[in-house]
């Protein structure tokens, strides 16, 4: 499993990888707040911390489909299911690096971003602790979705429709942590890292399923 | 190893059934049949890519389809290392020599030729160390000295005691395979369709 | 006999050909005698006047929004342990008839909104749970859509399904995290029935009945044309070999 985790940060940072884009993606999502709504550094104050979980969380959906298209593309895929590693541990890798190739970044980078968004100082832990609690349950969560519509031809609109739903509850729980005035932010870091767990234990069982049934 | 009445379905339509093989040490065997026949569906299955769970054992078998499983952006080196990797094998320099990789080593494997990408995904087959080889057309965009080259590691492969079950168009020189026409199990069309069967409008 | 004889589309096809038409009309008669009672002989509400009687429709079809996702999820559980083709096909005719009575229930919350909280939507955690409903039903049904091979579209969809239904639970309890909304505790759940007069709880319960029947009613038609649907095709493809 380890070799599939090196393997794909490898891809990941190699031209074409698509690393940089989701970072990039992020940082004019968070350029557009201001256009939209106009530069108040009051009211940027009041959203930035839901703004910026939900910049994170559309750059995700970005780059879902190659967790397994480009594998599926090449036969990878097929080559992997029947080697030793069993299809969940696949599924569990795959979900790992992307996790270290988009989840971990887009945790990082969301602290100058917040800057420019005017975060409230006092916010800044909680965004970044709640980025890192969230963010693996959006890896995961997408890795469903991608294994999902692996075999669907230019499936990454279908993709986000589907993840999207299954997003709503990390979302909530996520903007409501950092949530300016939020009384007991340590609940819901809690729960959002509860959700977390339980997508890495159950999702790769289940995207295992779903790979199956696209391999045949 | 004995697999009996195995029945194989492409997009849900059966198109082999009561497929009966026996596989045993130092077994060659060559499926014979037109395109469409189901050699690339039973191999499938046989490798556990099938709709029923009735697959060799994915610790003892490597499977080769029409595709190379090779990564474009790494290079030829560490195309192999991963796959090494995933067969927790070490890679052996012996393999590299054989497929007259060697040369080849640093480069991109995007910027090889059709017949080197076959030669890598073939290494791969080799490097695994499993003991059931599936290869399905593996001499496709090959040239005649590697398809030699083929057909002995195959012959040595199965000399060591491994079996290999290939699909291909072109006679090999492999005195020793016996040949296995599929037709024979050719899914009759009346085969019951749930939908088809009873009587209504 | 087993009930898995009905797996069978030749038998399922004999067996809703005789009880289809007792069965709408039991739904037409359970629905109307229900929505004339409830629209026409029961008091108005000494506070809310007579917009109360969209209760009459809001809450069957609420009900029946969810069982609806309900059954498709115990059917897809059928398909994928027990491979019975009718099963998946039941579970693929009940996706748009769950939608429907989402956006209608949807709809006429929002329209007992007005009066009530003076807007049509204020993301009421209770409606808006029923708009996470309405988003689960098109992702359901894009997923069918997109796949040709309806055996691997059954498959995905039935693990869609699973899956779906825990992230909507989750979702259901999460919208209560994030906001504590304008419902005034009862005013739009079953749980009404414990506080209104009996005058308003006999029709409801008729209407929600009916409203159920309907469900199977057009269920069964609808898993009927699937069934012809998936015959066609075989057909066609037995011609074409």
């Amino acid at each position: 499993m380890i070799p599939i985790i090196l393997r794909d940060v490898q891809l990941a940072l190699r031209s074409g990888g698509g690393f940089g884009l989701t970072l990039a993606f992020f940082l004019v999502l968070v350029m557009f707040v201001p256009f939209g709504i106009g530069a108040n550094l009051e009211l940027l104050a009041r959203i930035a911390p839901g703004m910026l979980w939900i910049g994170a969380l559309l750059s995700c959906i970005l780059s879902l489909d190659r967790i397994f298209q480009l594998d599926w593309e090449d036969g990878t895929l097929e080559a992997l299911a029947t080697s030793p590693i069993p299809l969940s541990g696949i599924v569990l890798s795959k979900a790992t690096a992307h996790w270290i190739t988009t989840g971990l970044p887009l945790t990082m980078i969301s602290l100058p971003l917040g800057y420019l968004l005017n975060l409230p100082p006092a916010q800044y832990g909680l965004v970044l602790l709640s980025l890192l609690c969230g963010t693996p349950a959006l890896s995961f969560i997408g890795a469903f979705g991608a294994a999902l519509t692996v075999g669907v031809k230019r499936g990454g609109l279908l993709l986000s429709l589907l993840v999207m739903p299954l997003y709503i509850p990390t979302l909530i729980l996520g903007a409501q942590s950092v949530a300016v005035g939020t009384a007991e932010p340590g609940i819901m870091l809690a729960l959002l890292a509860a959700l977390s767990l339980c997508c890495v234990v159950f999702i790769p069982a289940v995207s295992a399923l779903a790979l199956r049934a696209n391999l045949r | 190893m004995k697999i009996e009445s195995l029945t194989c379905r492409r997009a849900s339509t059966p198109i082999l059934q009561g497929v009966n093989l026996e596989l045993h040490s130092g077994m060659i065997t060559v499926l014979r049949g037109p395109n469409g026949s189901g050699k690339t569906t039973l191999l499938r299955h046989l490798a556990g890519l099938g709709s029923d769970t009735q697959g060799l054992d994915t610790e003892e078998i490597v499977f080769s389809g029409h595709l190379d499983a090779i990564k474009a952006t790494l290079t030829v080196g560490e195309n192999l290392r991963f796959w090494a990797g995933v067969y927790s094998k070490a890679l052996d320099p012996a393999i590299i020599e054989n497929f007259e990789l060697s040369d080849l080593i640093e480069r991109p494997a995007g910027r090889l030729s059709a017949g080197q990408k076959r030669r890598l995904g073939l290494a791969r087959v080799v490097l695994s160390g499993a003991k059931v080889w599936l290869l399905d057309e593996p001499t496709v965009s090959l040239d005649t000295a590697s398809t030699d080259r083929l057909v002995a590691l195959i012959a040595d492969h199965s000399a060591r005691g491994g079996a290999c079950i290939l699909s291909t168009h072109i006679d090999l020189a492999l005195p020793q395979a016996q040949i296995l026409d599929i037709t024979q199990f050719k899914a009759s069309s009346q085969e019951a369709d749930p939908f088809l069967s009873g009587d209504f409008t | 006999m087993s009930l898995w004889e009905y797996a069978n589309p030749a038998k399922f096809m004999a067996l809703s050909t005789r009880v289809l038409p007792a069965l709408a009309c039991a739904s037409a008669v359970l629905l109307l005698s229900g929505l004339i009672w409830g629209f026409f002989f029961t008091p108005d509400d000494y506070k809310q006047g007579s917009t109360v009687k969209i209760i009459f429709l809001h809450v069957p079809t609420a009900l029946m929004a969810i069982n609806a996702w309900l059954m498709m999820l115990v059917a897809s559980l059928i398909w994928l342990v027990r491979r019975h083709h009718v099963s998946a096909l039941a579970a693929k005719a009940a996706a748009p008839i769950g939608i429907t009575m989402t956006l209608i229930a949807l709809a006429t919350g929002a329209i007992w909104g007005k009066p009530m909280w003076g807007t049509y939507w204020a993301w009421d955690p209770r409606l808006t749970s029923f708009m996470i409903l309405l988003v689960f039903y098109l992702g359901y049904m894009a997923l069918w859509r997109a796949i040709e091979d309806t055996d691997l579209a059954a498959d995905l969809t039935s693990i869609l399904c699973m899956v779906g239904s825990v992230f909507a639970l989750l979702s259901r309890y999460a919208v209560n995290f994030w906001s504590q909304g304008l419902h005034q505790g009862a005013s739009l759940s079953l749980d009404k029935e414990q506080h209104v007069d009996n005058a308003f709880y006999f029709p409801l319960v008729i209407c929600m009945l009916g409203m159920g029947l309907l469900f199977i009613t057009l269920v069964l038609i609808r898993t009927r044309t699937e069934i012809r649907l998936r015959r066609l095709s075989a057909l066609q493809k037995r011609t074409s070999q």
